[in-house]
């Protein structure tokens, strides 16, 4: 199951919870009107569990997802990785590099000529793996392990005029000792 | 000028116009009405560009891009802008002349931003990014990059002004703005439940926007003098921050205006009271500060940001969906069950805004962590979940007033809800869903063509917004039909039900 496909199942999860209390609240709205005063003491007091259990979910959700820090740190330089210095144009990239080791981390600078642009790489099954954004006078580091030999697409994820869609490149991956087939 | 929420009249007697009121008031309600209409061909457009059923070249269809953007997010601005004059106005001494001078502005704004895209073709989104407003590759020249910008400035100028005249009369009538929002409230004390829901939504509405409305101005201006003295560069990460806050800000603002409409208007159909309680007030307060410092979500792929701002940009996302969860949807919920509620359409209007803004920010949320985001980020993931809560969220809070506006001159607008609300519904969860799904398979959002394996997907997203638009000219047509055409049928002697 791809990050993806775990993120669509939990949307769709959370949209279906919402519309079912919807419908079942829009089922019971007829009929005698009962007293507000009623209704709300006993909601209210539903309600001070849920709120607990959405504390208690959140905190859980933020301490699993932030560990390890999902962006690299951008001082401390990765000893071992291969570098792909990364320069976005108006409207093609630059790659240093076109083909990297599985199994071994891969770190990428990348950086603009121009103007904002999205570093994007695109799996062999055309799902986006990692992406970062490249930055005129800046330099963000992407660090990422490819598991996967085969060969992966760059595209650009930030808007940046006519040919914005054009914007492609690509690299591969080739196959170490280790790395899936 | 003191809070009646009377849960039964369904048109009160301190809600009727003036002839003038009238005026500017029809005014708004109609130059949205027909904008949106147009904003949402135009996207119709786009999506059937990108489905290959359109031939479009890709310098019209960043055009029309850049004008849906800018035209949609205004006139959402705009249309709430209507929601919160209308009811803050039974609370607070307001100036017509400042609403009206807010239309003027907003539409001298509009024209400049029409005329540099389609005579200037600019074509830089509605975000103008730094420096693509002044790095078009020829396409579009400096001053047409200008104009577009001048015209945001002059919009935010007539914002501004009707938040003044807002503070102004929050000011003058409950003492200053901390007591507006009910801060003095907050750790004890006996809560007035007569301090209507409409003026904290307000306090927090003028608080928040007045700021991110100046920050725009501020990156707007610096973007202006780089336009014409390019020497003078600007720094790419400070102005997507300043942006950002503005983008963020604006677009939530006008929920927290529209939402007025579900606070006053839920009430009169259900014959229960919607008053302030403390949690109403913390989650107010909440909002206040959470909707200032969780821009930083838009940016959670700047890997050169602080990283304890990524951080905040996360857990602040989280945070922001409790209001919205625990008072506000749970609140209508409350408010709505067992309560006998007449189904008229403004009910119906509300129930469903309640259900698009809770269900929107599910995918949104979940977009706002930074795992998330890493595969997600720019995807048509994002317009997924933006366009749920706003075209099944805000618009029908505004819808619902427009309704309730047509209700109070003509007989009901129930039958013109039953034809057109299941259309829109359904058109719009096609919509919506079929962004959501894109996004799923990693299609980007803004490309002007699509690789054959999204098409499926912007084929749906075109049935669906069709079947919107299909709605939306029905109620526009009634609207319009209602308040240009029928007599007033004297709102203060309506009783409701």
């Amino acid at each position: 199951m791809t990050p993806q496909d775990r993120i669509w199942l939990i949307t769709l999860l959370g949209i279906a919870l919402v519309a079912l209390v919807f419908i079942y609240v829009i089922a019971r709205s007829g009929g005698v009107p009962a007293a507000a005063g009623e209704v709300q003491t006993r909601a209210y007091a539903i309600r001070r569990w849920w709120f607990i259990a959405l504390l208690v979910l959140g905190v859980g959700v933020t301490w699993a997802t932030l560990r390890p820090f999902p962006v690299a740190d951008q001082r401390q330089l990765l000893p071992g990785a291969q570098i792909v210095d990364v320069v976005a144009h108006q409207w093609f990239w630059e790659l240093s590099r076109t083909q990297v080791n599985a199994g071994q981390p891969v770190e990428f600078r990348v950086t603009s000529a121009d103007v904002n642009h999205g570093f994007a790489i695109y799996g062999p099954d055309d799902r986006i793996v990692v992406q970062t954004q490249a930055m005129p006078a800046f330099t963000n580091r992407l660090v990422h392990t490819f598991r996967r030999p085969g060969f992966y697409r760059v595209l650009c994820l930030e808007y940046c005029g006519l040919a914005h869609h054009g914007m492609a490149n690509q690299f591969e991956v080739v196959a170490t000792t280790g790395a899936k087939p | 000028m003191n809070a009646v929420n009377t849960a039964s009249v369904v048109h009160p007697a301190n809600e009727s116009l003036t002839g003038a009121e009238r005026v500017v008031l029809n005014l708004y309600i109609i130059s949205a009405l027909l904008v949106f209409v147009v904003m949402m061909l135009i996207g119709l457009i786009m999506r059937m560009a990108q489905g290959t059923w359109l031939n479009v070249p890709p310098n019209i269809f960043y055009e029309l891009m850049t004008a849906h953007g800018a035209g949609m997010v205004g006139t959402m601005g705009l249309a709430s802008c209507a929601v919160m004059w209308f009811f803050l106005r039974k609370y607070v001494r307001l100036h017509l002349a400042m609403f009206a001078a807010n239309y003027v502005l907003f539409m001298l704004g509009a024209l400049a931003i029409l005329a540099a895209v389609f005579i200037g073709g600019y074509a830089g989104a509605w975000t103008f990014l730094y420096p693509l407003p002044v790095h078009s590759m020829g396409q579009w020249s400096v001053n047409a990059a200008a104009l577009f910008m001048i015209g945001y400035l002059l919009i935010g100028v007539g914002f501004l002004l009707f938040y003044l005249d807002a503070m102004l009369g929050i000011v003058r009538t409950y003492g200053n703005l901390a007591r507006g929002l009910g801060l003095n409230r907050l750790f004890g004390g006996e809560i007035d439940k007569t301090h209507p829901p409409a003026v904290v939504a307000s306090t927090m509405v003028v608080i928040v926007n007045s700021l991110g409305i100046l920050g725009g101005a501020i990156v707007l201006v610096m973007s202006l003098i780089n336009a014409y003295v390019p020497s003078l560069t600007l720094d790419a990460l400070l102005t997507k921050n300043l942006i950002y806050f503005f983008g963020h800000v604006f677009i939530n603002a006008t929920i927290y205006m529209a939402v007025i409409a579900v606070y006053e208007l839920l009430p009169r159909f259900s014959g229960r009271a919607w008053g302030v309680s403390r949690p109403f007030l913390w989650a107010w307060a909440a909002s206040t500060v959470m909707v200032l410092i969780v821009y930083p979500h838009h940016l959670l792929m700047d890997n050169v940001m602080p990283h304890w701002m990524l951080v905040m940009g996360q857990i602040i996302s989280y945070t922001s969906g409790l209001p919205v969860f625990v008072v506000t949807a749970y609140g209508a919920l409350t408010n709505v069950y067992r309560s006998g509620i007449r189904w008229s359409l403004p009910a119906r209007l509300v129930v469903l805004s309640m259900f698009g803004w809770a269900a929107g920010i599910v995918p949104a949320i979940i977009d706002g962590t930074i795992s998330a985001n890493l595969v997600m980020h720019n995807t048509q993931w994002v317009p997924g979940h933006f366009h749920f809560y706003l075209l099944l969220g805000v618009l029908p809070m505004v819808l619902a007033l427009m309704f309730h506006l047509v209700d109070a001159r003509k007989v009901s607008s129930d039958g013109v809800g039953r034809a057109g609300l299941p259309v829109y519904l359904i058109g719009g969860l096609i919509f919506v869903g079929a962004f959501l799904a894109a996004g799923h398979v990693s299609a980007p959002r803004r490309f002007a063509a699509h690789l054959p394996q999204w098409v499926p997907y912007d084929r749906a997203g075109s049935i669906g917004a069709a079947l919107v638009i299909l709605a939306m000219l029905l109620f526009t047509g009634y609207i319009l039909g209602g308040l240009l055409g029928a007599s007033d049928n004297a709102p203060a002697a309506d009783a409701a039900r």
